[in-house]
């Protein structure tokens, strides 16, 4: 029976085509996950008080006045389908494949996550329209400390996006390059995972408890 | 060559078949919302339970993360941090509620 290939970091690993960068990877790509832990950590903090945030309303607009399910829904749609693309570009890199497919797949990530973010973005100037502002009630200043910090990461990836692509185009597919973008899609794929937290635990949690 | 394109498709394959399946658990999970409401607490537990099945499919197909092929210790990190985090939510949730009970601020 053929072995499977040996992992030595999460995510798609580059591979023995690539050992000098698979190596150079490696330590840092651990490193890169032991942050990304303490981030879910923190992200865990506030779940846990807007959990204990859902009563607190004070007489405010609710979720059922302010949650719209459809654009949460298209949000989700976006999110997960950019974490799709974010591993095509590294299987893409991984295959050498020439490097425009690469570029391309971050292309369609970048515009990927910017929908995701005019949608939020949108979503947080409806509720404010309603009164739904953080300063209102206890469950709002949670609602309002969780997601956007969601968004607040997915912009940050976007800016990671941009700034990785020139990169590329510059000095071409070097080892430290290469270990850069093994981080990157590790880290998006980490934002899908926290996302779907989201949509449990602070829309569909909040519509049945709040 | 040929060897190398196999891999390829497979590895590919694997992203396919995350995509799918999470877009599968996404759809029952807002199917469900949209047929039933999203009232009682029957509904919700099953829709907690498709969000963790998500969970685990992502984890597995995405961040190639099984007990089989990742080394252990990505998976122990995992795991520590989910204890920290159950220790720090459910803490958090059973202190404050039973604060509320006692401040007679929750019908209960």
């Amino acid at each position: 029976m053929k072995r499977a290939p040996t992992h030595s970091y999460p995510g798609l690993n580059l591979g023995r085509r690539h050992a000098s960068a698979d190596q150079a990877a490696e330590v840092v790509t651990f490193g890169f996950w032991v942050f990304l832990m303490s981030d879910l950590v923190y992200f865990g903090l506030m779940f846990a008080i807007y959990i204990t945030m859902i009563d607190a309303q004070a007489g405010g607009p609710g979720p059922h006045e302010l949650f719209d399910l459809y654009s949460i829904f298209a949000q989700t749609l976006i999110l997960l389908t950019s974490s799709l693309t974010v591993g095509l570009a590294m299987l893409a890199l991984k295959y050498n494949l020439p490097r425009w497919r690469i570029v391309f797949w971050f292309c369609v990530t970048l515009v990927l996550g910017l929908c995701f973010l005019v949608l939020e973005i949108r979503d947080f100037m409806a509720m404010a329209e309603q009164g739904g502002i953080p300063q209102r009630s206890g469950f709002l200043s949670a609602f309002y400390g969780l997601v956007p910090l969601h968004g607040l990461h997915v912009a940050a990836g976007c800016v990671w996006l941009i700034v990785l692509g020139i990169q590329l185009r510059m000095f071409g597919l070097t080892d430290l390059l290469m270990s850069r973008v093994v981080r990157l899609a590790l880290f998006w794929h980490f934002l899908d995972l926290i996302w779907i937290g989201i949509i449990t635990i602070v829309y569909f949690g909040g519509l049945t408890y709040g | 060559m040929d060897k190398r394109s196999e891999m390829h498709r497979r590895e590919r394959r694997r992203y396919v078949i995350g995509y799918g399946g999470s877009l599968l658990l996404t759809g029952a999970v807002f199917t469900i919302a949209y047929k039933y409401g999203i009232e009682t607490k029957g509904v919700y537990l099953s829709i907690a339970l498709l969000g963790l099945a998500q969970l685990i499919v992502q984890l597995v197909y995405f961040l190639h993360i099984d007990r089989r092929r990742s080394s252990r210790e990505d998976l122990d990190l995992i795991l520590f941090s989910t204890l920290v985090l159950l220790i720090i939510i459910l803490g958090t949730v059973w202190i404050m509620g039973n604060l509320a009970v006692r401040m007679h601020t929750y019908p209960m």
